[in-house]
Parts: structure tokens; sequence; C-alpha cells
């Protein structure tokens, strides 16, 4: 840990010796919203998944150890496995149910189940005392001390919220959580380098509702009596209101959203009754205002704000073995495309198109606007799903096998419009590409079992970012990286994931001469690494320079093939590409 | 369950439906155009029966002051924009004379309290949306949940906390198949059939495509002419106008107090999303159904029918949600 880290974490820990006891009872309200905030950041900040229901999930945790406790006298440590295993059943069901659901459907479905569990919670008297609740909470007991001040409860809260952080940190930097920060921009691009968008939106979202979990424990064990005000949709709101203030993308963002807004509205209730002289509810205005006025100067929160005036270091280089190879494939040829059909309503876009791309060749997939190449390259890459025909890839029946299938197998793709994620660093959106090649799984980066790999999927990225002379600006943001280079981190992602066939898609559009030059070249290298390319674009001069053999497209079906030579002289060709001027 | 008792919850499921119905339909309206979610649209709905009810008790309810000072810091910001600053102080200067006929003729309260409440739409969206032109849906979200404090906190400090009673507009009762329909109801339900039509036959003129293009690709409106700030007011003004219309309406029958906006708009964003957040008929009917469940519901289990709307609407989502064509995301 660093040592301004280190420094924090001695402060912290001092700080409920130096202030009085009111200060440091807000101090353990802070860490219990913390907890529930930093879910969000996982959730909202980096899923892109909205909740107005996360005070919904406290109080699930909270009524479950709470009833242990009371009625059968069951320790709240027991009662915190038990209220996290109710929370993370809810919210497993209630996720499956909702996290397929498309834009505003979410939201909804949240405060759907957030409004009717309060209610239940408040009418349900039999089981939960209805809003009178349930009283006289046993503490929580650490080696025989119960802890019943705010002081030693600070500790006990003030853990869990930074275990809970450390944790979440832990998978934002592993394989799985790059792909769940890729999701929220582009989940074609996350699934074409083998995520599987439905299960890591459900893992978040359970992982989420825990953290709002242990929050409720620690809530209902602190003022040891529960009922069901907490845990409304307005508190719910005020959650997702403290992550977004602070910086709901970042985990500093979202401790200090907490402290900021647990400590603001106890300071307006103090405050605003001394200037108006009378109580009232008049602190919901000033706080409703001073949220807009926040959002208004920093639209992403306060903490990108402040983050952009602090130093930052630079992480070191990768270095060390990458990952082991894929087993090369003996098919030749490793692409068989035979009869391959599709059409959109009447629209014939491909028709019983046939050919093959044989081991180690680059290939040009090229033809006029609309000859069917971009649908071709489609239904190769999974995105579309063919009517008619095979495909068979080293050896094996692709046709209409999803992305993240395929990409397992080594059949790789680019984008013609670059999907990077602008908000990661060059090395992370090329450390996607490392997603089939690794395998941990996701409870294992929790607990910093997989950082052997990361180091080799580092390491490998680093390499492929060597290779296409991106290795600079491995640490920048990707944001910031012009088209040419855009294209160039496309190639790097796609080599990290160490393919047996590359599928470019348009590579030079939009490219500079200089720029296409160099990228030609970097196609070449492939070749020499034994790298199967096909090749579709409409850049004849590069397509010419550059290719083995030419497929030749027309009105979605294939019109020619063979060398450019060969192709350049055939008049059908010549016909298509300049019309019926002769 | 016998045929009286059921059409009694029929017609009043109808009634509640149709409110949230134009609810419904003025959140639509500003989603399609803005990408916002109005969570303060309840707020509004109530603030003009609230309005009316401090006119009809001889007092100057003090949104008329809410709606000048807007008015009057909109037209300081646009000060640079030729007459605009001008017709703005003057429209708040009539939103004052306006709060004083009230006062002075309270047969006009409900009307005026309309006029009143109208410029509150429009003068948000300037002041608050209008300044994040590239916000995502939920930072746009979050600024309306603010929203939602402030005119809530204000809506207690003004009013109170007391319920109102409003006079109704048609007293009466009207018999359908035996059963006494209060004439109010009916009103209530021919506004939001109103509306709906009105707002679909608006969305098919030139201006109304204009207005949803506005939404769809802001550049792309852009460079075609359209104003994407103009869009933006315009449908809040519309919003505005449907939303305190439907709490004039339905204040009779179901009264006002300062805090019944918050549910009364989140039934109506239910009843919204049902229809996708982009068809008005939809909206109606997604209206017509929260309203029918939430009667039927209190019938069977009064203390859960909130519980049992809400808990419904998953497996509805969940249908809509599969059978969406499109592909939209959050962002």
């Amino acid at each position: 840990m660093s040592r301004a880290g280190l420094l924090g974490l001695v402060l912290l820990a001092a700080l409920p010796w130096l202030v009085p006891p009111f200060y440091q009872t807000l101090l353990v309200f802070t860490a219990i919203a913390a907890l529930v905030a930093a879910g969000l950041y996982l959730l909202t900040g980096l899923a892109g998944l909205t909740s107005f229901g996360q005070a919904a999930f406290m109080g699930v945790a909270g009524y479950t150890s709470a009833l242990l406790a009371v009625r059968y006298g069951v320790d709240p440590w027991l009662g915190l496995l038990a209220g996290l295993a109710v929370t993370g059943l809810f919210a497993l069901v209630l996720g499956l149910l909702t996290v397929r659901l498309k834009g505003h459907y979410l939201p909804l479905a949240t405060i759907a189940w957030q409004v009717a569990l309060f209610i239940v919670m408040g009418s349900w008297v039999g089981l939960t005392g209805g809003r009178t609740g349930l009283a006289d909470l046993p503490p929580v007991r650490v080696l025989e001390r119960a802890l019943t001040d705010p002081r030693s409860y600070f500790y006990l809260a003030w853990g869990l919220a930074l275990l809970y952080a450390g944790l979440l940190h832990r998978l934002v930097h592993s394989r799985h959580g790059r792909m769940i920060r890729a999701l929220r921009g582009d989940a074609v691009a996350a699934a074409s380098f083998g995520a599987r968008p439905p299960d890591l939106k459900l893992w978040t979202f359970v992982l989420a509702a825990l953290g709002a979990g242990a929050a409720g424990w620690l809530y209902v064990h602190f003022i040891r009596f529960v009922n069901p005000s907490p845990f409304s949709l307005e508190a719910s709101i005020f959650y997702l209101i403290m992550a977004v203030v602070g910086g709901v993308q970042s985990l500093p963002g979202v401790f200090l959203g907490a402290a900021l807004l647990t400590g603001l509205e106890q300071w307006l209730k103090d405050l605003l009754p001394l200037v108006f002289g009378k109580t009232g509810n008049y602190e919901i205005i000033a706080y409703g205002l001073i949220l807009v006025g926040i959002l208004l100067l920093a639209p992403k929160g306060l903490w990108p704000w402040i983050e952009a005036r602090l130093p930052r270091a630079r992480p070191p280089r990768p270095e060390g073995p990458g990952l082991s190879p894929r087993a090369a494939s003996l098919a030749d040829p490793l692409l068989e495309v035979r009869g391959l059909t599709k059409s959109f309503g009447g629209l014939l876009a491909v028709n019983r198109l046939s050919f093959e791309v044989r081991r180690g060749e680059i290939l040009g997939l090229i033809g006029p606007n609309g000859a069917g190449k971009s649908t071709t390259f489609n239904l190769l890459a999974g995105v579309l799903r063919p009517d008619a025909g095979s495909v068979r890839f080293a050896g094996r029946e692709i046709a209409g096998r999803y992305p993240f299938e395929t990409v397992r197998l080594g059949l790789v793709r680019t984008f013609q419009h670059p999907h990077l994620f602008p908000e990661m660093t060059v090395l992370e959106n090329a450390m996607l590409g490392t997603f089939p090649r690794t395998r941990a799984p996701l409870l294992a980066s929790l607990f910093w079992l997989d950082r052997a790999e990361e180091r080799r999927a580092a390491a490998e990225a680093y390499r492929a970012l060597e290779a296409v002379g991106l290795a600079e600006l491995a640490f920048e943001k990707a944001g910031r990286l012009a088209l040419g280079q855009q294209r160039q981190l496309e190639l790097a992602r796609a080599l990290a994931a160490d393919p047996l066939l590359l599928l470019l898609d348009e590579p030079a559009a939009g490219l500079r001469a200089g720029e296409k030059r160099a990228l030609a070249e970097l196609i070449q290298g492939l070749r020499e690494r034994g790298i199967t390319v096909l090749l579709v674009d409409h850049d004849m001069e590069l397509v010419m320079h550059l290719v083995d053999r030419v497929v030749v497209m027309h009105y979605g079906e294939k019109l020619a093939e063979g060398s450019p030579a060969e192709v350049q002289r055939n008049p059908a060709v010549v016909e298509a590409y300049l019309g019926g001027v002769a | 369950m016998d045929p009286t008792i059921f059409g009694f919850l029929l017609s009043d499921g109808l009634i509640s439906g149709a409110l949230y119905a134009l609810v419904a339909l003025s959140l639509v309206l500003v989603f399609a155009v803005t990408r916002v979610i109005l969570i303060p649209m309840g707020e509004w709905v109530m603030y003009a029966p609230l309005t009316q009810a401090g006119f009809l008790e001889g007092r100057l309810p003090a949104t008329v002051g809410l709606s000048a000072l807007l008015l009057l810091v909109w037209a300081v910001l646009d000060r640079r924009r030729g007459r605009a600053p001008w017709l703005l102080a003057g429209w708040a200067v009539g939103v004052g004379l306006l709060g004083l006929a009230g006062v002075r003729w309270p047969s006009l309260a409900g009307p005026i309290a309309f006029l009143v409440v109208l410029p509150l739409g429009p003068a948000s969206f300037r002041l608050f949306f209008e300044p994040l032109p590239q916000g995502s849906v939920l930072l746009y979200l979050i600024l309306a949940v603010g929203l939602h404090f402030v005119y809530k906190g204000l809506g207690l400090a003004f009013f109170g906390p007391d319920q109102f009673r409003l006079p109704a507009l048609w007293p009466g009762e009207l018999g359908v198949l035996g059963l006494p329909v209060p004439g109010q109801g009916v009103l209530l339900v021919a506004a939001a059939l109103l509306a709906m039509a009105g707002l679909f036959l608006f969305f098919t003129t030139l201006y109304g495509k204009a207005l949803r293009a506005a939404a769809v690709n802001r550049l792309g409106a852009r460079i075609s002419g359209i104003s994407v700030r103009e869009a933006g007011r315009v449908a809040f003004l519309l919003a505005t106008a449907v939303g305190a219309a439907a709490g004039l309406l339905a204040a009779p029958l179901t009264n006002a107090s300062y805090d019944m906006g918050f549910l009364l708009g989140l039934k109506g964003f239910v009843a919204a999303i049902l229809g996708g957040l982009v068809s008005y008929p939809l909206a109606v009917v997604g209206g017509g159904l929260v309203g029918l469940l939430e009667a039927f519901s209190s019938f069977y289990a009064s203390a859960y029918k909130e519980a049992i709307v809400f808990t419904l609407l998953l497996p509805i989502l969940a249908w809509r949600s599969l059978s969406a064509l499109t592909l939209e995301e959050e962002e």
C-alpha cells in the first residue's frame, strides 16, 4: 500500500478519539452509507445499471438478522451470514427477472420491488412488528465485548466498509471487472471478447445487493431497533444521490459522497431551524438546491474534479512471461464457408456464398457498396445469424454461434468504428483481448487469487501494444487516442486474444496515407507471426498490395475469386466497379 | 364480489386511472423530447389545486411569487437574447397580476391557478436542465430528484401539511348502467382521452416531429435547423399544462396536499413505462391498468394495495422488455 494510503488509514483509525460522540455516530452512519454507495459504484458507475432498490436490500438483511436475534436468540454474527444469504437470494431472483430488462425498465423494476418490500415490512405486523418495528436487538459482540458505544462500533462499520471497498477494487481490476466496465459502453464489443453480458450483470447486481445487506445489518445492530422507515424508496434515492454527487465512477468518489451528504443532512437539520426560527422540513429545500447546484457545476460528481488536480503516479511497466499460446490448428482451409445465405425482409443480402480462407494467407473480401460484405462479416463474427449455409472454422461448425463462443476458438475480430472504452487505459483496453485466454473465476479475483494470471495477461497485452507501436501510451486513457492510434489499439486487443483467424473490418477507413502505410506493414507482420487474416475493405490500393487472394462480391453473390492480378483483369469485376461505362 | 361492488371498483379504478394517465402523458412528452424523467411533475400537479385553494381562501398563494421569480431569473439568464428578457419580465408581471385577479375574483380561481403554475415547467427546464445539454439519462434523473425535493419542501412551506378539499366543476352524478358515477370523474376521463388524442396528433405535425427529432439526435436536429433548447421548453410547457389541468380536475375527487405528488408521479411513471415511455395511447392504457389494479387490490387487501400494484408490475415489465423491438441503451 502507498504511503499516503497508510497515513490515511492511521488518521481514520485515530478519528473516533479526536471527535465528540455525536460525530462518532455520524462517522458510523457514513460507513453504513458508504457500503451502499460502494455497491452503486459497481452497479451504476461501472456496469451502468441504475437501482432505486438498494435500501430494500438493507431492509431484507436487517430484518433477517433482527428476527433471528429477537425470536430465536441467534447471535448477530450468524445473523449477518443469514442476512447476506437471504439478501443474495432475493437479489438473485430479482436479478434474474430484471437484469435482462432494457433501458429504463430496469430502474422502474427496482422502484417496483423497493416500494413493494417497503410496504410488506410495514404491513406484515405478525412478522415484522409493522411500523412500530422490533426493539431490543442484541449488540454485536467481538471477543466477549459488546459494541454498544459509537467509538467501538466505528471500527466494526469502517472495517466492513473498507473490506467491501477492497473486494470491489480487486474485482474492478480483474478480467471480469474490465468486462463489466466494457459492457456499459458496448455490449457487442464485450461479447466479441468472450463476455456473457447477462451473467456479468447478474453478478454485479448480487454483489451490490450484498454490500447494501451488510449496511442494513450494521444499521439495525447499531441503533438496536428496526422499523421500515430507513428502508424506504426515499432512502434508496438518497444513496444514489450520494454516489452521483461524490462521483459514481470511482470508489473515493462514492465514499466522499457518503461522508458529505451524511454530514450535510445532519448539519442542515441543526442549522436551518436557527436561520428560519422554526422547525419544519426546510432542510429538504436546501438539500435539493445543493444537490442541483453540485450537479450543474460538476456533472460527473466531485471526485473527478478533485482527482484532476492531484498528481498521478505512473504504474510500472508490466513484465514477465505472457500467457501460453493457443494450440495451432492444422486445419486447412482454416475457414470454409458453404452456401451462406441471409436476407433482411425481402432483401437478399448474401446469397449462397461459398469461399475458403487457407491457413496462413491474407484473403481480401471486396465489392462495391451494398455488395453484402458487411453482412458477410457480421455473419462470420456471430453478430448476425445466417438463414442457411455452413461455416466451418478450424474443423468445427460455427454458423449461428455467439461471438463469446467463437472467440474462444481463436476467431477474433476488429471493428470498423473502433469499439474502445475511453475511460479505461490503453493497456486495460488491450487486456480485454486476453479475457478468453484466462480463466480465474470472479470469486477468485475478489480474494486476490488471480494475481499470477493477471500479471501474465498484462505482460501479454503490453507485448501486443509493443507490436503495434502503442506501448508508450499504455497508461493513457484510450479516449485520448487519434483515429489511427485507435485502430492500432483495436489490432493490439485482437492480438492479445491470440487469434488463429483475424477478421478485419475496413481497417483503413478514414486513415491518412501515412497511417495506411503503417497499417499495411502491421498486417504484413501478422502473417509472419502465423496469423491468418480475412480483410474486408473498400480501399483497392491497400487490398491489392497486401492480400494473397481476393474474393469479389456483388449483389450478395461471389463474382470472382483469385490473385489480385487475376481479379483486376476479370471483365465482370471491372464492369461491377465501373458500372456500365463501356 | 357482487356486480354492484364490481361496478364501483371499475368506475373508481378508471377514474384514478385517468389521473395516472394524464401524469403519464406529461412524463412521456417530456421524456420523448428531452430524455428527462420528470419526477417533480407530481409536485406541479399538486401545486395547481393548492394554488386554487389559496385563492378560494382569499389569500395570495406563494406559487405566484415563485412563478414570477423563476421567470425573472430566466429573463436575467437570457438577457443577451434580444427581446426575450423583456417578454419574460412581462410574463412575470402578468403572473403577478393574475395572482391579484385570483384573489379578487375567486370564481376564476381554477383557470388562474392553471396559468400561475404553467411557467414552472419551462422555467425549471431553462434554469436546471438547459445548462447541461449533454447529460446522461441518469444525471437528468438525479437532477429531477433534486428538484423534486426542492418543490416538495416549498410545497410544505407554501401550503402547510393540510389536505384541501376543492369544489367540483361538475358536482352531480351520472347514472351509467345503474351505477352512480361522479360527473367530475367523467370530466377527468374525458380530459385524459382528449390529451392523448391531442398529443398523438401534435406529434404527427411537422413541428411535433421536429421536437421528437431533437431528442433522438441533437446534432442532426441542430443541423436541420431545429433548436434543441426551444424543443425542451415547449415540451416542458405542454407537459406542465397537462399536469396542472390533471391536478385541478382530480382534486375535487382526491383532495390535494403537498405530499401527494410523489406517489402520484410514481404511478404515472409506471403507467408511462408500460407504454415504453414513447407511446401516448399505451401510456393511457397503462394509466387505466394501474388504476384498476389499485382499485381491485384495495378491495381484497387494502394494506397491500400499493405493494400489489408494484409487484404485478414486474412480470409486465419482463414481458414488455422481451417484446420491445428496439435495443436501446441507458446512456
